[in-house]
């Protein structure tokens, strides 16, 4: 079993508290949403958002499917354009520039860049099919970073041996085990050295028995300090690796805390009717 | 399960499925005499068909072989040749440019190539070809050049050909980015790739793989479509045999020369294809 070779030193220690608690005095967040308001012909995504993340802070989002979780998530790299409010990242507007009171939308090149420094994984992989599993990860480097083929390669092999499939470097994305495409998927966010990682339901296609797996390698991630917010439905895994949990429905942020405060004592009756119905 | 009796009386009723002496039962397929029995038909017909074609004098083998390997003949094909490959690679530029058009937010220009592909499909490529010749008539001068000075018969097949290819090339390439799931766009914008990388590395490759077997039938209609120029007086392969038989009036046999060079070179075409499809099916993990 080379595949878990990547992973090493698993431990159930980690979870709250080891990195940087939520709301750090002495520390600016990395995110900040602020009153972010979407809405889909006329159904009402999110109806005001606000929500911080502190640098090297793991939050995971929970909620019903349809709670906006996910259209939240895509609004953080401006895969989805906000109608209301305003969302910053390590100090930079997402996807506007702020010219007195106006927002004006950013030329794509810049939201380009500034993707870059947000990577993203889906729950489908959406691994580039005709490409290798090192053409997947040299591609953003190389094109968006300017990187040499040759540092791009290098970068791509460091990662492939991280998520434990450096002998898959070869191989096409249908080669592989979901599973597996979903480790690549995640190194191929790596591979941009982004600030900050935005899971969505990262573990929603996958068989049950390659849940752990790729669990394994966002854990890893989040031990060694990685800034990451994780829309999922592993409630054993939010307890577990989470800094913070939100709970989000019908488009609000209804409850957030420490896991143990929203898991084992939620406040509101919807989280609690949420929780009893998936645990 | 006591049936099984039944369908075989010649099993001894003793005996039953798990009492078979040698080991498990074999297992017989079924017998399809009626197979056998189309297939001699087809081959009988088949036979007699290819035996009055060899035998009939009136076919004039000697004359085919005569001509097969003519300058005059050869020159045409050659032109029938180039004339396919340039009306393809025109084509499918405009006929790109035409499906990136349908494809934008911009309504104009997709209204626009709306309206190209619905005209350009309507219009018979004949009348087409007939019209364009004739469009000294509507406009006697052009650039201050007389229009039949400018535009030669040969021009004119360039012409005609590529704007009809182009409307049914706009629908192949379109049909092909579609066929592009929607998740592959948005996993390169959120890693950063720009536009133009976008389409070149992730876009269009993937929609090759629907788009080489719809282009590999129009490239293959196109090198007989070319064969509708000899009505504007181009020397393409038929009309080099139809200049022939007009003078001897050996008729079927130069017929039968065209349409050899046509068999010739579309079956290389579809080995060809072969090979382009097999290219783009990379990592699709069905051929290879």
């Amino acid at each position: 079993m080379t595949e878990t070779t990547g992973t090493p030193a698993l431990t159930k220690t980690t979870g709250a508290g080891t990195a940087a608690p939520p709301e750090d005095p002495g520390q600016a967040p990395m995110v900040e949403v602020r009153g972010v308001h979407k809405r889909f012909g006329s159904h009402e995504v999110l109806r005001g958002i606000d929500l911080d993340v502190y640098p090297g802070e793991v939050t995971v989002v929970l909620g019903p499917s349809g709670s906006g979780k996910s259209t939240l998530l895509r609004t953080l790299n401006h895969l989805e354009k906000v109608d209301r409010g305003q969302i910053s990242v390590d100090g930079g507007l997402i996807g506007y520039r702020r010219v007195g009171d106006r927002l004006y939308e950013l030329r794509e090149r810049e939201i380009l860049r500034q993707r870059t420094r947000i990577g993203f994984v889906f729950q489908n992989f959406h691994l580039f099919p005709h490409l290798t599993v090192l053409d997947n990860l040299t591609e953003a480097p190389v094109s968006a970073l300017g990187l040499s083929r040759a540092e791009a390669v290098a970068r791509a092999d460091r990662l492939l041996e991280r998520v434990g499939l450096a002998d898959k470097r070869r191989a096409y994305p249908r080669q592989l085990s979901g599973g597996q495409q979903q480790r690549v998927a995640i190194a191929r966010a790596l591979a941009l050295e982004p600030r900050l990682l935005l899971f969505d339901e990262p573990t929603s296609a996958l068989d049950p028995e390659l849940v752990g797996e790729v669990l394994d390698v966002i854990r890893d991630l989040a031990e060694q300090g990685t800034t990451m917010i994780v829309v999922t439905h592993e409630i054993g895994f939010a307890r577990e690796v989470a800094d913070t949990v939100v709970f989000m429905d019908e488009g609000r942020i209804v409850e957030r805390g420490t896991p143990a405060e929203v898991l084992d004592r939620p406040r509101h009756e919807r989280t609690r009717a949420f929780l009893s119905k998936v645990l | 399960m006591s049936s099984d009796t039944l369908a075989h009386p010649k099993v001894p009723a003793a005996g039953g499925p798990t009492a078979s002496p040698g080991g498990p039962p074999r297992i017989v397929p079924q017998r399809r005499y009626g197979q056998w029995a189309a297939a001699l038909v087809v081959l009988a017909l088949l036979g007699l068909a290819l035996n009055s074609v060899v035998r009939n004098d009136a076919f004039q083998w000697d004359v085919v072989g005569d001509y097969f390997t003519s300058a005059s003949v050869l020159r045409g094909l050659w032109l029938s040749l180039w004339l396919t490959a340039v009306v393809m690679a025109l084509g499918f530029a405009l006929g790109t440019l035409l499906a990136a058009m349908r494809l934008s937010t911009n309504p104009v220009l997709r209204a626009v190539s709306w309206g190209y592909v619905w005209l350009f499909r309507s219009m018979p490529i004949l009348v087409q070809l007939l019209f364009w010749f004739n469009i000294g008539a509507l406009y006697p001068q052009l650039f201050g050049v007389k229009t039949v000075d400018l535009l030669g018969p040969v021009t004119i097949a360039i012409i005609g050909l590529t704007l009809h290819e182009a409307a049914y090339a706009a629908e192949v390439v379109r049909g092909g980015i579609l066929s592009v799931d929607a998740g592959q766009i948005e996993a390169a914008q959120a890693l950063g790739l720009g536009r133009l990388r976008r389409w070149r590395r992730i876009v269009l490759p993937q929609a090759m793989r629907a788009i080489v077997p719809p282009a590999g039938n129009m490239l293959i209609g196109t090198l007989k479509g070319t064969s509708i120029v000899s009505v504007i007086a181009v020397q393409d392969l038929l009309y080099s045999v139809q200049l022939v038989y007009h003078r001897t009036y050996q008729v079927i046999p130069l017929l039968l020369v065209a349409t050899l060079w046509y068999v010739v070179v579309t079956s290389v075409l579809g080995a060809g294809q072969f090979y382009v499809e097999r290219h783009y099916a990379r990592g699709s993990g069905r051929a290879r």
